[in-house]
């Protein structure tokens, strides 16, 4: 084998986006200035913005504007009209920008996209993608760093994924256009420069399997989206102190892997959970409640649930770092249920 | 339309203030001394000044994520407003907030907005207060040609429309909507135009002109007192600086950028009709250029020197009574 070809968690996904595209005309992507510079007369303005942090470049080149499209900041018509094409043939993807802007197009997303195929009872099918920023850690503020994945989570009929690697981001985006049904794909913003392996060929990371990112035996310690890299940094503190943390990345919230956890809770008799979101009704408490029924018994410690205040996301450097769970917590956590 | 002496000289202020917050802002942003992310008003201060020229605290603005010149025009501190992009603990919003969500909402400001069209709607409910309680105020919200095309842009109208919502509409078409223009991204030619399909006045002003802005918003605002209902106005103006702090800009030329600041300056329109009328002199105007650039001077010393929040006021402000610890 040859030198690893290594490239962004962003670059991934505009990857897996190109060869999608490239591999079946039914998929079209759309979104307000994914492309970027529509109307504009002045030369080179096309393709000038290209959606956030410049991930939809290139596309419109390769595919034409029939398939690649700017849209007006209408977010309740285009991700509704996804869900219309969805319905009828095509495999759209919808860029949302920011997951905050979701309230607007929610109807279409959950009382539409996510119920058609059940009250149709069973005859149709919604093959469609929502692209959205998620998280904070970059002073965005209340309105711009959200979580939400709970929201989606919550909803029977959507699916939820959430990339941490580059690696998983393209075969995780290849499969989420690839499934007949509605798949939230949720790139947290503080991840999209994140570099790693990613091999050239189109391949697929299925959807519901978690990821175990490192083995231990003395706790299971379950982190989403940025959160894995936080408890990865705490398992490397508590290496030095004897401690042996296995992490599980879960990657889709829904479907969730649970077996993969449990399994792991089996084993290390100890849970600690680790979520950006907001703690109510959230992943943190679903995956807590799943090990209380399912692995009570080979429990030790009581479970540990490390998560975000129920607040929303302040501006101020030094708020949002409060607000942001650290490692600092996430280490303390795991010294407490490994000392029980 | 008369525009008493000490308004224009307030006016011209507001204009000022506006401009040199903003670049100053562009330029702290650039030494990394403001967090997060930042959208500059410059250029387009006519609008907000000419609008906010006829209100009083008692009556209501919503903005939008380009809101420090709708602070500023409606009067709000600029040490606090610095000290919030700052984020620090005497900002306007304690630092909570920061550029996105600016407000004062003891002076009818009812904050800048993260999101787009978000503010339609909340002022038709300042609107609605102010006809419940028969109040005599009005609100205005201001909003992009790209907010045009949410749906709580057509709802809101509607809504004002048949209540007859003392509200005035204000969409400052600066012809870009991030990168899209606004060419593309609206049908049917005139927003203004749109105001036809509720049955209420759509006008388009240059938003260039303080007077014409200024000339326009006096008349809307006297319908709306009059109950009479809300008006929509798009007033026609550009952004100097890109969308956002970091915008490389690939979608408009330097030529026209650079057209808009030296032939089409609402600032210096104003100044050469006031000077050429005789309304106003230079020296009055030079004077208040001074004091204005001290001013913007005194907020950023007020604002580096101010502390950040205590960590312990993330949990704070979230509700008025809550028996749940968070
Ligand atoms: C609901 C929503 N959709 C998209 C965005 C992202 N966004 C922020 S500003 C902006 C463009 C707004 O254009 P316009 O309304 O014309 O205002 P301008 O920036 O030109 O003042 C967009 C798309 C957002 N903040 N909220
Ligand atoms: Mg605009």
């Amino acid at each position: 084998m040859g030198e690893e070809r290594t490239m962004s968690l962003g670059l991934a996904i505009r990857e897996a986006l190109h060869q999608e595209m490239e591999r079946d005309t039914s998929v079209i992507i759309m979104g307000e200035d994914i492309v970027g510079g529509a109307g504009s007369d002045e030369p080179g303005a096309e393709d000038s913005w290209g959606g956030p942090m410049g991930i939809t470049r290139g596309l419109v080149g390769k595919f034409g504007h029939n398939r690649v499209r700017d849209t007006p900041i209408s977010e309740a018509g285009f991700v509704g009209a996804a869900v219309g094409a969805a319905a009828t043939g095509l495999r759209p993807i919808a860029a949302l920008m920011f997951i905050d802007f979701f309230g607007i197009p929610m109807d279409q997303i959950y009382n539409q996209g996510a119920k058609l195929r059940y009250m149709f009872g069973g005859k149709a099918k919604v093959p469609m993608v929502v692209r959205a920023l998620i998280g904070a850690g970059v002073n965005a503020a209340a309105q711009h760093s959200q979580s939400l994945y709970s929201i989606f989570t919550h909803i029977p009929g959507l699916k939820v994924v959430i990339p941490t690697t580059p690696y998983d981001a393209k075969g995780l985006m290849i499969s989420a256009i690839r499934d007949d049904d509605p798949v939230f794909f949720l790139e947290h913003k503080t991840l999209l420069g994140e570099k790693g392996h990613v091999p050239e060929e189109p391949y697929t990371v299925p959807l519901g399997v978690a990821e175990i990112r490192r083995e231990g035996d003395d706790v299971t310690v379950v982190a989403i989206a940025k959160m894995v890299n936080v408890a990865l940094s705490a398992a490397e503190t508590l290496e030095a102190e004897g401690v042996s943390v296995e992490v599980i990345d879960p990657r889709t919230l829904s479907p969730l892997d649970g077996e993969t956890i449990l399994d792991s809770v089996e084993k290390t008799g100890r849970l600690v959970i680790v979520d950006e979101d907001t703690p109510r009704c959230s992943l943190a408490t679903d995956i807590a409640a799943l090990a209380a029924d399912e692995a009570f018994y080979s429990l030790e410690a009581p479970i540990k649930r490390i998560t975000a205040p129920h607040t929303p996301v302040p501006f101020s450097p030094t708020l949002e770092n409060a607000y942001i769970p650290s490692q600092e917590r996430v280490v303390a956590a795991i010294q407490e249920v490994v000392s029980v | 339309m008369d525009i008493p002496r000490d308004k224009l000289l307030e006016i011209y202020e507001r204009m000022v203030t506006i401009r040199k917050f903003e670049d100053r802002v562009h330029d702290e942003y650039a030494a990394g001394r403001i967090p997060g992310f930042v959208h500059l008003y410059a250029g387009e201060e006519a609008v907000a000044v000419g609008v906010c020229a006829h209100l009083s605290d008692a009556d209501s603005i919503t903005s939008t994520h380009r809101g420090h010149g709708h602070c500023i025009a409606k009067g709000v501190d600029v040490n606090e407003m610095m000290a919030e992009l700052y984020g620090r603990a005497t900002g306007a919003c304690k630092g909570k907030g920061g550029s996105m969500h600016i407000a004062d909402i003891d002076r009818g400001m009812l904050g800048a907005n993260g999101i787009v069209g978000g503010g339609v709607p909340l002022a038709c409910g300042a609107a609605l207060t102010a006809q419940v309680q028969g109040t005599g105020a009005v609100a205005v919200s201001f909003f992009g040609d790209g907010g045009a095309n949410e749906g709580t842009f057509h709802e809101g109208l509607n809504l004002a429309a048949i209540w007859k919502l003392p509200a005035i509409f204000v969409v400052e078409n600066n012809r870009y909507a991030q990168s899209t223009s606004v060419k593309y991204a609206s049908a049917g030619g005139d927003i203004a135009a749109r105001a036809q399909s509720y049955g209420i006045p759509g006008v388009t002003v240059d938003g260039l002109d303080l007077f014409d802005v200024y000339e326009t918003t006096g008349a809307a605002i006297d319908r709306a007192r009059a109950g009479e209902g809300p008006t929509l106005l798009e007033c026609q103006t550009y952004r100097f600086y890109g969308h956002y702090e970091g915008d490389t800009q690939g979608y408009r030329s330097r030529e026209e950028i650079e057209e808009y600041r030296t032939k089409h300056c609402a600032i210096q329109r104003f100044r050469d009709r006031v000077t050429e009328q005789g309304l106003l002199g230079d020296d009055e105007l030079d004077a208040i250029d001074g004091q204005v650039a001290d001013a913007i001077e005194a907020s950023v010393e007020f604002a580096a020197n101010s502390p950040f929040p205590d960590a312990s006021e993330v949990t704070t402000d979230v509700y008025v009574n809550y028996e749940e610890a968070i």
